[in-house]
């Protein structure tokens, strides 16, 4: 294990940026999120939540795909896909980190999505433990250890030190690109911490939910449940749970005119919206509930049974402080998740 | 650069049929005038026009066609309604072949087919129809039924009464919903023509149509003795991505893009009424 201490991790910062891009929880106008670092930005690797998920990075919430140049009847497509520069993702909290892997499944399936995929490829992710959870938080119930060795590197924060430790070979390279500013260290630090944080998560007062109910077998039973008119009754369709959630892929494609021809984008989409399946002849989920229902069976059920029993939920809490209706997937669990939940 | 399935290719429109009032039907090949991409009897392509918007549509000519790709369009939406307006010579956006095709090599090879349609329904099962023709010594006996509001309202009906109807052990039933001047053939909605055509449950049959047609069409079936893993139909929800990562399309954990559209009817029984 490797350390440095605390205040010299603007050298860190500084030595990481000399050759990449380095992506970094900073304080703007009061809000905590991944932005680009440069000397003087405020960082805040503290902030257990940013208010936004770190997905952005790689499927941003709204991205150029190609452009159309038409003259007469001519299209030309102009592929806008470019080399995409290497950056590093740092101080990733472990549920964060787990939701990409969760995103991995969807857009490195074949056929390949070759937008998040250069942007993945090009990322090394540095992931930092967590030590002060918050009663939000609920990883635990989807067997994420918040205190665990996640990412291309991992570090551990205290009161003096950033403690390191690189995990695979890009998070060897990026080691060996700021070894002369770490130095060695042994792991008693990082040892007490994970003890006492996993002291506090065992008594968050969401640690213990029952899943069991949510299983491909159950899905119609669930699908049909009568609590779901219940559950969804206060439901804005606002789409905030959607839009924080580090799971949340669903995206629309649009084409956007300009001077210079047509841009086709995508941009971040909500099944909580009700013209998320409108089509010319019909729509399949007419009512908020239907809408409601499909986000948690997907996360819950639809995803999990298309992923080898992967969730789509990894506890992070974003939707359960933020939904303006204080409805989240807590909720949906506590009610239909299985008996132990009472 | 490495492939990306959601650039498309530039196709050229080089024939365009008015089927009836609202559908025609538009014949497209590459810029190079070659066939765009293979696909098999089922399977779709998204078509776009740039700044407009780009839908899926199933691919109406059978893989057998070498020369080009047809795609039947009715008029219904911002998109079609553009389409409908382009001329000879335009060109569009194609990408594609999306979703699971019929199992035109597996489960229909050897056995009796019935094919039943409903109006623009009968677009994906055209692409069968004439794939099944081309390699008529696979296949048993083949029975369509295909129905309309009106005799305008039949797609491709010059090729139905000039080529299908004189395939050789192959049966072909029109019907229109309402008596019409000019008309001598049967009346009357598809569900209650299959029933008095008394059709032999031993046919694999595949159902295309709106949702009420197929409901009451596949109720006829099995009460003459059809049975279900043997009946296929197709679905059709909104889709931006066709490769199920957009996220719109699922009806309980299957993807109608990729999973589908073809489904066999026990296949759906499993899914949740959602579609």
């Amino acid at each position: 294990m490797l350390k440095i201490a605390k205040e010299r991790l603007n050298d860190l910062y500084a030595k990481i940026n000399e050759s990449m891009g380095l992506f970094i929880p900073i304080k703007k106008a009061g809000e905590v999120d991944y932005h680009i670092w440069g000397e003087g930005k405020e960082v805040s690797l503290e902030t257990l939540k940013t208010v936004k998920s770190p997905k952005n990075m790689f499927f941003p919430q709204s991205e150029n795909m190609m452009k159309f140049k038409t003259e007469g009847k001519n299209i030309e497509i102009i592929d806008v896909r470019g080399e995409k520069r290497p950056f590093v993702l740092f101080g990733v909290k472990p549920c964060d980190y787990k939701a990409i892997e969760v995103l991995d499944k969807v857009f490195l399936a074949e056929p390949v999505d070759t937008y998040y995929q250069s942007r993945r490829e090009a990322t090394t992710i540095v992931t930092l433990a967590c030590s002060k959870p918050e009663e939000s938080c609920f990883c635990k119930v989807f067997d994420i250890d918040a205190t665990a060795a996640y990412g291309d590197v991992t570090t551990w924060l205290d009161g003096e030190n950033l403690y390191w430790q690189a995990n695979t070979e890009k998070g060897e390279a990026l080691t060996a690109l700021v070894k002369e500013l770490l130095e060695d260290s042994d792991d008693a630090a990082v040892k007490a911490q994970q003890e006492a944080t996993k002291a506090i998560i065992d008594k968050l007062p969401y640690s213990n939910l029952d899943l069991s109910k949510f299983k491909p077998e159950n899905l119609n039973e669930l699908f049909n449940a009568q609590e779901w008119t219940e559950m969804s009754e206060a439901c804005l369709g606002c789409g905030t749970c959607t839009f924080v959630c580090p799971t949340c892929q669903c995206f629309d494609i649009r084409d956007f005119k300009t001077n210079e021809g047509v841009i086709r984008y995508r941009c971040w989409d909500s099944c909580m919206y009700s013209d998320f399946t409108l089509m010319a002849h019909g729509n399949s989920r007419t009512t908020q509930m239907q809408r409601f229902r499909q986000r948690f069976m997907h996360k819950l059920v639809y995803y999990p049974s298309q992923n080898d029993g992967l969730y789509s939920c990894v506890g992070c809490g974003r939707c359960v402080n933020k939904c303006p209706q204080k409805l989240n997937i807590v909720k949906v669990i506590k009610t239909l998740g299985g008996k132990n939940n009472d | 650069m490495i492939n990306e399935t959601l650039i498309p290719k530039v196709g050229v429109v080089t024939d365009i049929r008015k089927d009836t009032p609202d559908v025609k039907t538009f014949r497209v090949v590459g810029t190079d005038g070659k066939k765009l991409f293979q696909h098999m009897p089922g399977q779709c392509a998204m078509v776009s026009i740039p700044g407009v918007g780009e839908c899926m549509f199933s691919i109406t000519s059978s893989p057998t066609n070498e020369e080009y790709m047809e795609f039947s369009i009715k008029k219904c939406g911002c998109v079609t309604e553009v389409i409908h307006s382009l001329e000879v010579g335009a060109q569009v956006t194609v990408r594609g072949p999306y979703g699971k095709n019929f199992p035109v090599e597996e489960d229909f090879k050897g056995k009796d087919l019935l094919f039943i349609a409903g109006g623009i329904g009968l677009a994906p099962l055209r692409s069968v129809i004439n794939y099944v023709r081309h390699y008529r010594e696979n296949y048993g006996k083949v029975v369509i039924v295909y129905g309309a509001r009106s005799k305008d309202d039949l797609v491709d009906i010059e090729e139905i009464q000039t080529e299908w109807v004189n395939e050789p052990n192959t049966e072909v039933y029109l019907t229109i919903d309402r008596p019409q001047e000019g008309w001598d053939g049967h009346v009357g909605f598809v569900p209650a023509y299959v029933k008095e055509l008394g059709l032999n449950p031993n046919m694999t049959a595949v159902l295309c149509g709106p949702p009420i047609m197929i409901k009451f069409t596949l109720a006829g079936l099995l009460e003459l003795g059809f049975d279900k893993s043997r009946v296929y139909t197709t679905l059709e929800l909104r889709m931006k991505c066709g490769v199920g990562k957009c996220g719109r399309c699922n009806v309980g954990d299957k993807f109608v893009c990729k999973d589908g559209p073809v489904f066999r009817m026990t296949e759906l029984d499993e899914l949740p009424d959602e579609y």
